[in-house]
């Protein structure tokens, strides 16, 4: 017998001589020692405070009847303050980026004797999509995200995963899923990978799964802005920022309404199984640190996300002029598909645009709406909007938005199907490597990246016949 | 100049002569680095930059990322839930003339249930050797903190508790005695408020003196285990020290086994136990001493 397995069996032979639980009895003798060194070095003051600060909020935050609606207020005062804070730096950037620079790169380009082409792609391609994507992603980052930042600092995102516990429960996931949601919410690949915190395999595929549906960073400005140009609109203007940021709550909590009812799908099929116990502390409600959230959300959340779509939007920039300026007969590569695929678009109260779009927009979600604008502007051939064929311009004014939308044929169900469709299709490509990334498998990854893309295809097609049967 | 990790191609070659001459210079050696270089390369983490290795370790949401910040001057994004760290962060810091790296572990409540999250802490404080692991602890919740470190003081003797959150402890009018804390449980403690920045020095210039030597713990044990326990885990000490008399751990290991951890017989049946043993560690010897070998 070797030493080894000399000193296993003793291990065995003296764990039967105990009799008694070692386990047990060592996890007892742990806890009677920290109280009896706790005893000797902690004075706990006599009298209990007369108010608990943390306690009364907890009551009120997490309580039966104001936790929901608690948690939606606060949402819709986040996007409120986004909606109403944006408008005009995104408008003063514009100005500057697209007024002033984009002309006098033109000029440069001119002066240097650049081919048109290269002109085209370069400065009406890929500078513009650059452009505008600085311009209508900043400014809500720059407030979106620190908001979010001294709520999470605050320490009430445990609160909402305690509130949606039962809920999650009830699908059969797990209650932690609640924070990759929440996480989401900033970035779909972020949320993808704060999954970690779910030990079980089973609950952890159903929360990757799921996260596509918590609305990204990537596609709150889409929301945003549609929503203001077809929500806002049929309110009074002092209304109508309210009303906007309702539209856009309205969406997000469709979005946790399809995330649990998905979540349950797949935990009566593919992923059977009961949810498991977990315990999740609620830490202390902490005063957030203001400057510091400032410095980091903006340099570790918005220049990081903003430069992701910067990379992205640059060679976008490049395929949308050049789908606008290659021609095949009479018509220009994307008029061709747009054409074609319209009847499609139309089916799901959408259009050929918006399928275009969303095809050259796989990368980023972030690019969406400036490739629908300058492909709308193509092909309703509109004159005295942008500049040409594949020049993205400028949006200082939502209502320029909603002038070129509806020359376009867009009615108020292009927009609503535009946001159901941008909550549900497939996640972008870094979440999409992300997931494999994390979960090692082609499977997982393709059902992640399709499921979504299929729910919205269906869900807007239902929408657009119903909305045909009743309001037309 | 060579880096260490070139060194360490060079030292596997040593014949077991030469080696017994390393042991003999490395236990001579009063401020060598303890940390086990062989696993801590299996573990992912590449040491060839630094001299020590420090691990972060405590309950979750006690502000183990903050003291990271701290402690590394670095701004990685914390926030106030359980379970942020989802990734090992590291990073690193020089004080003393001495580099250091600094790998933050998740938060865990114990190291002895089998949850992903324990393993990984409890495997990289077993197997990794850190030179000195910091027990994050939040001073308002002390007794049950304290817990997870007398679990951490059975599996390593060199250990600095950095007492968190005290401007919370102090606004709910709780007073520790930390000179009497730091007597009982035999090692460095150190009061800070590490979202302020207070106290950081202090953990610094600990984290220095037992990383160093200079600073010798004399770690609590659990002493009031059951006679019966107590009898057959010395038995068993004993006979693991027989076979493994370098074994930094013997009694904690006789402990696990006993308790029937199947991770810990696999790898006695291993052998990766057997790298434990300090006379494994000839890779992590100063230059200088490697050069004379």
């Amino acid at each position: 017998m070797t030493n080894k397995e000399s000193i296993l069996s003793t291990a065995n032979a003296l764990r039967w001589e105990i009799g008694e639980n070692i386990h047990d009895s060592l996890v007892e003798s742990i806890y009677k020692e920290a109280q009896s060194i706790t005893s000797n070095v902690v004075k706990t003051p006599a009298e209990k405070a007369r108010f608990n600060f943390d306690v009364t909020l907890d009551r009120i935050l997490t309580s039966r009847w104001l936790g929901f609606p608690l948690m939606f207020l606060m949402l819709a005062v986040v996007f409120w303050l986004t909606v109403e804070g944006a408008n005009v730096p995104s408008a003063m950037i514009a100005a500057v980026l697209v007024d002033t620079v984009h002309p006098w790169l033109r000029e440069i380009f001119a002066a240097l004797n650049s081919p048109w082409w290269l002109t085209g792609i370069m400065v009406d391609g890929v500078w513009l999509a650059m452009a505008w994507v600085v311009s209508v992603m900043l400014p809500p980052m720059a407030i979106f995200f620190p908001l979010f930042t001294l709520l999470e600092d605050f320490g009430y995102l445990p609160r909402v995963a305690f509130n949606m516990d039962a809920l999650f429960k009830k699908a059969g996931a797990h209650g932690k899923q609640a924070l990759s949601l929440t996480m989401g919410f900033g970035c779909n690949a972020a949320g993808v990978v704060a999954t970690r915190i779910i030990d079980s395999p089973r609950e952890r595929l159903i929360a990757i799964i799921t996260n596509n549906f918590s609305l990204c960073n990537g596609r709150w400005p889409t929301q945003i802005l549609i929503a203001s140009v077809f929500f806002g609109a049929l309110v009074p203007a002092h209304l109508a920022g309210i009303v906007t940021a309702g539209a856009v709550v309205g969406v997000a909590v469709l979005g946790i309404a399809f995330t649990l009812i998905v979540s349950w799908g797949l935990s009566k099929t593919i992923l059977k199984g009961e949810a498991s116990a977990f315990s999740l502390e609620l830490p202390p409600y902490r005063p957030p640190r203001i400057l510091q959230t400032l410095y980091t959300s903006l340099i570790d959340r918005t220049l990081i996300v903003l430069w992701r779509a910067i990379v992205f939007a640059a060679p976008a920039g490049a395929v949308i002029w050049l789908v606008s300026n290659i021609h095949i007969g009479d018509l220009s590569i994307a008029e061709q598909f747009i054409n074609w695929s319209n009847p499609f678009g139309i089916l799901l109260g959408l259009n050929g645009v918006i399928l275009l779009a969303y095809i050259i927009a796989i990368p980023a979600n972030e690019i969406v709406i400036p490739t629908v604008l300058m492909l709308t502007v193509l092909s309703a051939k509109l004159s005295g909007v942008g500049d040409g064929a594949g020049v993205m311009f400028e949006l200082d004014e939502t209502n320029a938005v909603a002038n070129v939308l509806q020359a376009g044929g867009w009615t108020f169900l292009t927009g609503l199907n535009l946001m159901l469709f941008s909550l549900l299709h497939n996640p972008c490509s870094t979440t999409i490597y992300t997931i494999y990334k994390e979960t090692k498998s082609v499977k997982w990854t393709t059902i992640a990246s399709i499921l979504p893309v299929v729910m919205g295809i269906v869900i807007c097609f239902f929408v657009a016949q119903l909305y045909r049967l009743i309001i037309q | 100049m060579p880096t260490r990790s070139i060194l360490f191609f060079l030292t596997a070659e040593l014949s077991d002569k030469e080696k017994k001459m390393s042991n003999t210079i490395n236990s001579n050696c009063e401020d060598c680095p303890v940390h086990n270089l062989g696993n801590l390369t299996k573990l992912g983490i590449n040491m060839s930059q630094f001299d020590f290795v420090v691990a972060l370790a405590g309950n979750p949401n006690t502000g183990k990322s903050t003291v990271f910040n701290a402690l590394t001057g670095l701004r990685q994004h914390t926030g106030n839930w359980p379970g942020k760290t989802v990734t090992r962060a590291e990073g690193g810091f020089e004080f003393g003339n001495k580099r250091f790296k600094i790998v933050d572990l998740p938060g865990t409540y114990s190291l002895l249930s089998n949850s992903t999250d324990e393993e990984v802490a409890r495997d990289f404080i077993l197997f990794g050797q850190p030179d000195v692991t910091v027990i994050v602890v939040d001073a308002t919740r002390l007794e049950r903190n304290l817990n997870l470190v007398l679990q951490v003081l059975e599996i390593t003797d060199r250990a600095v508790l950095c007492l968190n959150l005290m401007d919370e402890a102090k606004r709910n009018g709780i007073a520790i005695d930390d000179r009497q804390l730091a007597k009982q449980l035999g090692i460095p403690v150190v009061p800070t408020s590490a979202r302020q920045d207070d106290g950081i020095p202090e953990l610094l210039k600990y984290i220095y003196e037992v990383a160093t030597g200079s600073y010798v713990c004399r770690p609590y044990r659990l002493e009031k285990t059951s006679p019966l326990l107590e009898k057959a885990i010395s038995q068993l000490t004993n006979k693991i020290k027989n076979e493994f008399p370098e074994l930094p751990n013997a009694r904690w290991i006789a402990l696990r086994l006993l308790e029937g951890d199947q991770k810990i017989i696999d790898s006695l049946k291993n052998g990766e136990l057997k790298n434990l043993s300090r006379n494994n560690t000839i890779v992590s010897m100063p230059k200088q001493e490697l050069v004379t070998a």
